[in-house]
């Protein structure tokens, strides 16, 4: 052998070794990178409290659209709630393949009227969107939430596959959950339930309605569903929330199916008090705030007032 | 109009065929905007599986299984009266997996033994070529009986069934994998180009859900070796096993559009051999086989001296080294018979055991609309197009759950999917009739008519939560889509492990009002193995497989 060619193989050999030994130390004990690291969450979406003005308002008609504005008026009006420029996030439940009037979904008449009025207070963008049980395509547009939206101008989203964030909740229970991300990266948040009845939590309202930002095994969190509920109330803050009092699904619960499970109330309660909003909503399915055990454990936890005439009540 | 122009036409034809059956398949897919309101069914806007019904052989087969013919398999006549005029047209000029064999067949070979002297030598007929004569008859022997097993080998089933549990679901995989690859360098200026090309390409290729299926991997291997044997064999497939070109084969004995040879101007050179897609022997000097002919013209257009011609009712001049081409095809009378016999006496030996009916698999649940057993395996051509265009990705090919005679056949696994209550598009696609379209109504039941049902739901009391762990749940009820809820609750006090006493609500399920769509299944927490599950027990198909005394009641007396 050369010496030249000797000297050209024992390089490439000794190049080669020190590529294979570089790389091994540079991966050494790195921690495995899944693409997708926790998406740091540090926005408020509520504003902030106003003692002259009532706390919850509920409108009582069966011009739904009408009722929304004047219980929201009461409230302080959607300005108070959208500044100009803001991009909004309406999460109505959209749970189930059922039509509007099977009460299984937020009424679709409330949703597009709630898009006007936070188009019209200048909002950016306003999307729509939920996490529903059945298939997205079917319930999106059964419920007419899907048609209602658009027309009024919100981007509906069906979530998909790639559209969520791990977030830390910060809760007792809940800690690192996957979310849509929709629902954080947005200023405001505004949180439009129907009321429904739920055998294991008593009913499903406002506060049960944010499991619907929640990927993942959301399914199992039935087993502390009260502290769930609670940890996702601390941690989302609503900036608004609107319950559809107008069909009320008194059994059968949460997807009804039957038109005999429907009690008409033809109510629509607006507030920033999540635990108010479910204390009131309960009584139209018969239920006492105090029975219901998230709903107490929410006020114990500091998240609002049972008593929802000491933050100011007002009937419209 | 020269023949190298015709032949362009035919190339023409063949990619626009194939584009057609691929752009059906594709919009085999739940994506139609109903309108809310209206209660109206929701209909496909496309007769997806129309191309799978110009099948001759699925016509035939469930002709002689079930003794009827599906509504939509009467456009196989549109294939098989003209072939009886122009021979096997449909093979070179019409047929997907045909045209897929031809391309992988015609893609240069670095591999001296698919070149020159060698490859003129394997495009000579072969006595393989008779195999899918057998084959054939060895299906429709087994039809006679039955048990319809062409949909294995039918081309146009074979093509949906991979391209749709196969191929798509693969690409979809590796799409959003690779851009998840992209993505993870986590530099904004890579991973915009690539997500830009994703999401323009995804809502035309990839599903609303990724679609994971059963059992793929058999069908995935049997469709790659048909397309790899292409490289040993030109059209190997195509030759020597379809048992559709085999049917259009027989019904070209009386073809008046044939091959005319005329020795004057051969100089043997040969290049019609080099180009003979059927391996019909082209070339002058040997016997043309009509039925062994995909009518691809190759061989005219690459002879240089104009001695071959295809043509109706073409002369022959028959001499010493330009022997009479023939119609007939090469299988004996005898062996014929032996192919009958022996595809009569398979049916009896896959029955004789006890996988259909005796003891059958009780997760096997059908679709809903599924025609009782015997006549489902009648008429299921295994096309795979109910699970594509499931939208809960909730029907599978099976493997061995229906036995070997059911193999591919449509299964509900509701652990990965549960059936949608008012979705009703497996039958709407179902080309053949073995799952029936039915309405939402007839499907959700009311007052006059009871639901129809695929099956029950059962609760594992081992693993469900409430039962055996004393923690709360009832996950499944909240789930259950009917109305009243088939399961329901009761609230029993049970004591855990450190002695307390809990109050929890325990499951059970009412035969009656249960559906077996497996909402609950697919729901429960118990993530591995579910801790309620559904039978194919109390479906509405069978009279037999039921749990109840009394038939099931519908809304007005429930």
């Amino acid at each position: 052998m050369q010496r030249r060619d000797f000297l050209k193989k024992s390089g490439k050999a000794l190049a080669l070794a020190a590529i294979t030994g570089g790389v091994g130390f540079a991966f050494h004990n790195r921690e495995f990178s899944t693409g997708a690291g926790l998406y740091r969450f540090d926005k408020r979406f509520d504003v902030a409290a106003d003692r002259s003005l009532p706390g919850i308002t509920l409108a009582k008609t069966e011009e739904y659209e009408n009722g929304l504005n004047r219980a929201l008026d009461a409230l302080g009006g959607i300005k108070r709630f959208v500044k100009p420029g803001e991009k909004v996030t309406i999460k109505p439940n959209i749970g189930w393949d059922r039509k509007p009037e099977q009460a299984a979904d937020t009424n679709p008449r409330l949703v597009g009227e709630m898009v006007r009025l936070c188009l019209t207070a200048g909002a950016s963008e306003v999307i729509v969107t939920d996490i529903p049980c059945n298939d997205a395509r079917r319930t999106f547009i059964r419920s007419g939430i899907k048609e209602a939206a658009e027309k009024n101008g919100a981007k509906v989203i069906l979530p998909a596959e790639e559209d969520y964030v791990k977030v830390d909740l910060g809760g007792k229970l809940l800690t690192t959950w996957p979310v849509l991300k929709y629902f954080v990266e947005t200023d405001r948040f505004i949180n439009m339930p129907i009321a429904k009845q739920h055998s294991l939590s008593g009913c499903t309202i406002s506060m049960k309605n944010l499991y619907g930002i929640l990927g993942g095994r959301r399914n199992q969190l039935h087993q502390k569903i009260d502290q769930a509920i609670v940890d996702l109330v601390a941690f989302v803050r609503p900036t608004l929330t609107i319950v559809d009092c107008t069909r009320v699904l008194m059994r059968n619960g949460p997807q009804g199916g039957s038109l005999t499970d429907v009690k008409i109330d033809n109510s629509i309660i607006c507030t920033t008090d999540l635990v108010a909003a479910d204390a009131r909503a309960v009584e139209f399915l018969n239920l006492k705030p105090e029975k219901v055990s998230h709903i107490v454990l929410a006020e114990k936890s500091g998240l609002g007032k049972i008593d929802y005439r000491s933050i100011g009540y007002k009937e419209i | 109009m020269t023949i190298k122009t015709v032949r362009n036409f035919r190339r023409l034809s063949q990619v626009l065929f194939f584009l057609i059956f691929f752009w059906l398949i594709l919009k085999t897919n739940f994506e139609v905007n109903f309108s809310p309101g209206s209660g109206k069914e929701i209909i496909l806007p496309y007769p997806v599986s129309i191309a799978l019904q110009f099948s001759p052989l699925a016509a035939l087969g469930t002709l002689l299984s079930s003794w009827t013919i599906f509504k939509g398999l009467l456009w196989s006549l549109v294939i098989l009266i003209p072939t009886i005029f122009l021979g096997r047209f449909f093979c070179g000029w019409i047929c997907p997996m045909g045209s897929l064999n031809h391309w992988i067949s015609e893609i240069p070979s670095e591999r001296l033994k698919r070149k020159g002297a060698n490859k003129i030598q394997s495009n000579r007929y072969k006595k393989y070529q008779r195999i899918k004569y057998y084959i054939l008859f060895f299906f429709l022997g087994a039809a006679l009986l039955g048990s319809l097993q062409i949909g294995l080998l039918d081309p146009l089933a074979l093509l949906a069934r991979s391209i749709g549990t196969v191929v798509l679901p693969t690409l979809h995989t590796g799409a959003a994998g690779f851009l998840n690859w992209i993505k993870s360098f986590g530099v904004p200026q890579i991973v915009i180009p690539f997500q830009f090309v994703y999401d323009l390409l995804s809502p035309i290729f990839l599903t609303f859900r990724q679609a994971h299926f059963h059992t793929i991997l058999t069908i995935g291997i049997f469709f790659i070796l048909i397309l790899l044997l292409n490289r040993v064999f030109t059209r190997f497939w195509c030759r020597g096993i379809c048992p559709l070109g085999a049917l259009l084969g027989l019904f070209s004995r009386f073809a008046i559009f044939g091959l005319e040879k005329d020795e004057s101007g051969c100089d043997n050179c040969q290049l019609c051999l080099l180009h003979c897609q059927g391996a019909d022997n082209p070339d002058i000097g040997s016997r043309w086989r009509q039925a062994e002919c995909h009518v691809c013209l190759n061989c005219q257009a690459a002879c240089p001296n104009s001695s071959l011609k295809f043509k109706f009712f073409p002369e022959q001049k028959v001499s010493r080294t330009n022997p009479a081409p023939t119609q007939k095809i090469d299988i004996t009378r005898r062996k014929l018979a032996a192919s009958i016999v022996s595809g009569l006496a398979v049916v009896p030996l896959l029955r004789s055991g006890d996988a259909f009916e005796v003891n059958s698999n009780p997760r096997l649940v059908r679709p809903p609309g599924a025609r009782p057993e015997s006549d489902f395996l009648a008429k299921c051509i295994r096309c795979g197009q109910c699970m594509r265009v499931c939208p809960n990705n909730a029907l599978h090919p099976t493997f061995m759950e229906a036995g070997l005679e059911g193999m591919w056949s449509p299964i509900l696994i509701a652990r990965i999917g549960y059936c949608e209550p008012t979705c009703t598009l497996c039958g709407q696609v179902c080309p053949t009739g073995a799952i029936e379209e039915l309405t939402v109504k007839e499907k959700v039941g009311d007052e006059k008519t009871a639901a129809n049902c695929i099956g029950t739901a059962f609760i594992d009391r081992g693993r469900c939560l409430p039962w055996a762990m004393g923690r709360p749940c009832i996950v499944c009820e909240e789930w259950c889509p009917t109305t009243p809820k088939a399961i329901y609750l009761k609230e029993e006090t049970v004591i855990n492990q450190k002695g307390e006493e809990v109050k929890v609500k325990q499951p059970y399920v009412e035969p009656d009002l249960c559906t077996g769509c497996g909402a609950c299944e697919y729901a429960c927490p118990v993530i591995n193995k579910a801790a309620i599950y559904i039978t194919s027990i109390g479906e509405s198909r069978s009279d037999k497989n039921q749990i109840i005394l009394e038939s099931k009641k519908t809304s007005a007396n429930s």
